[in-house]
């Protein structure tokens, strides 16, 4: 069995896996990061969606092995200890979550948006947020959370 | 998904030798697709050879009127690239335009072109702009390389290096996506250029990407949308599914087209 090493949340971790584990896997399952989920499992929803080498990616369609050496970052990786990342405490305060199973994935395409494009108008929020499904229907308001993000981030 | 032996190999010659030792292997790029189609057990590779980590792939080039980009570049890549985005603004937007941020944060014109999904953006763009097709043994021109739905003149094992588009005079690429896959129902893609203009078609036929040498001759002498109004694709050659028929498919292609021919820049 191939060994894949990479570094999650800026610890260095490493485990045998068979090539066809998905790196959703790896996390869930060999690291026990919960955090990152499984909602389509066909690469549209976007709960999975992990920052690999800082890009944004939906880490149910790429295998763990394809992640050798990566720089990963995963929901539970924003934090500082109690204190939220600032997308975190935005979604809190404009409720923009209902369930919360999307949530992981929204918060990280979210962090991967503003840091990329801080100056995102609400029209580029929503088309960025294209990959990622909530069923609750929460859109204003998880866009609303980004917009305060962009002045806290 | 089965299992299968990995490689990841550093360079073009490894992953070629790589590919041709196994028994039944396969390339993987992105892998936005065949991730997917191995999770579905639609493949059962007994190898995958995977790309990314050959550096030689990845990377934009101008050279005179020539933009060419690395096998494994990433659509994200593409779109955001100041190069492209100045030789052919038309092909950074259509790159832009794929799945969503994070299929393009993965996906590569390699493994899209190679894929020759009847759907996809790339292809249309080669054959408008007359790309070539670059791979380990040869170059092939778009109008040789795209044979049939999924189905390419890549031999077994031959593997994509990088494509090359010629630098347009003017070009514009318009999709009608599916709203649930963004995949494209129909896409236009018209180029001019000295030799004349090229018109090249995806989500609609019935063998993947075609050419409209209808719409081409008329848009030759005359280029404006009006030029184009009355030539329609005959439908017995589209594809019907539950998206759309062929009959919409091909009102579609003349709608795209004129819109395609109006945002010419």
């Amino acid at each position: 069995m191939p060994t894949v090493s990479m570094t999650v949340n800026g610890k260095k971790v490493s485990g045998e896996v068979e090539g066809r584990i998905l790196l959703v896997q790896f996390l869930r399952e060999n690291l026990r990061l919960t955090g990152t989920h499984v909602g389509c499992d066909t690469s549209q929803c976007g709960a999975c969606v992990v920052h690999v080498n800082g890009d944004s990616m939906k880490s149910c369609t790429l295998l763990a092995v394809q992640a050798e050496g990566a720089e990963v970052t995963t929901i539970e990786g924003l934090a500082d200890g109690d204190t939220l990342h600032p997308m975190q405490e935005a979604f809190r305060d404009n409720h923009g979550l209902q369930c919360g199973f999307c949530t992981p994935g929204m918060v990280m395409s979210a962090v991967d948006l503003v840091k990329k494009n801080p100056k995102a108008s609400e029209h580029e929020i929503r088309e960025w947020l294209e990959g990622n499904i909530c069923r609750c229907t929460g859109y204003h308001n998880i866009v609303k959370s980004i917009q305060q993000a962009q002045q806290t981030m | 998904m089965y299992d299968f032996a990995y490689h990841k190999p550093s360079s073009v010659a490894d992953a070629v030798a790589a590919r041709s030792g196994a028994e039944d292997g396969t390339f993987v790029a992105g892998g936005m697709t065949l991730v997917p189609t191995l999770k579905q057990r639609l493949a059962q590779p007994s190898d995958l050879v995977d790309l990314g980590g050959i550096g030689e792939l990845h990377g934009i080039t101008v050279s005179g009127d020539t933009v060419t980009i690395g096998a494994m570049t990433t659509h994200g890549a593409v779109a955001k690239s100041a190069e492209v985005q100045s030789a052919i603004p038309a092909l950074a937007a259509l790159a832009g335009g794929i799945g969503d941020p994070q299929v393009r944060n993965r996906g590569t014109i390699g493994g899209s072109v190679a894929n020759n999904d009847p759907a996809a953006d790339y292809p249309a763009a080669c054959m408008a702009l007359g790309a070539t097709i670059k791979t380990d043994k040869r170059e092939v021109p778009a109008d040789e390389f795209f044979t049939g739905l999924f189905e390419t003149a890549l031999d077994e094992g031959e593997m994509i290096v990088s494509v090359s588009f010629p630098k347009p005079e003017k070009a514009a690429y318009q999709k009608f996506i599916n709203p649930a896959s963004r995949y494209a129902l129909v896409g236009v893609f018209v180029a001019k250029t000295g030799g004349g203009v090229k018109v090249a078609v995806t989500g609609a036929g019935q063998d993947g990407v075609f050419r409209v040498p209808e719409m081409e001759s008329a848009l030759s002498s005359n280029l404006s949308a009006d030029a184009i109004a009355d030539v329609a694709v005959d439908a017995d050659t589209l594809n019907s599914d539950i998206h759309a028929s062929a009959e919409y498919r091909s009102h579609l292609i003349t709608v795209m087209a004129k819109r395609a021919v109006a945002a010419l820049s």
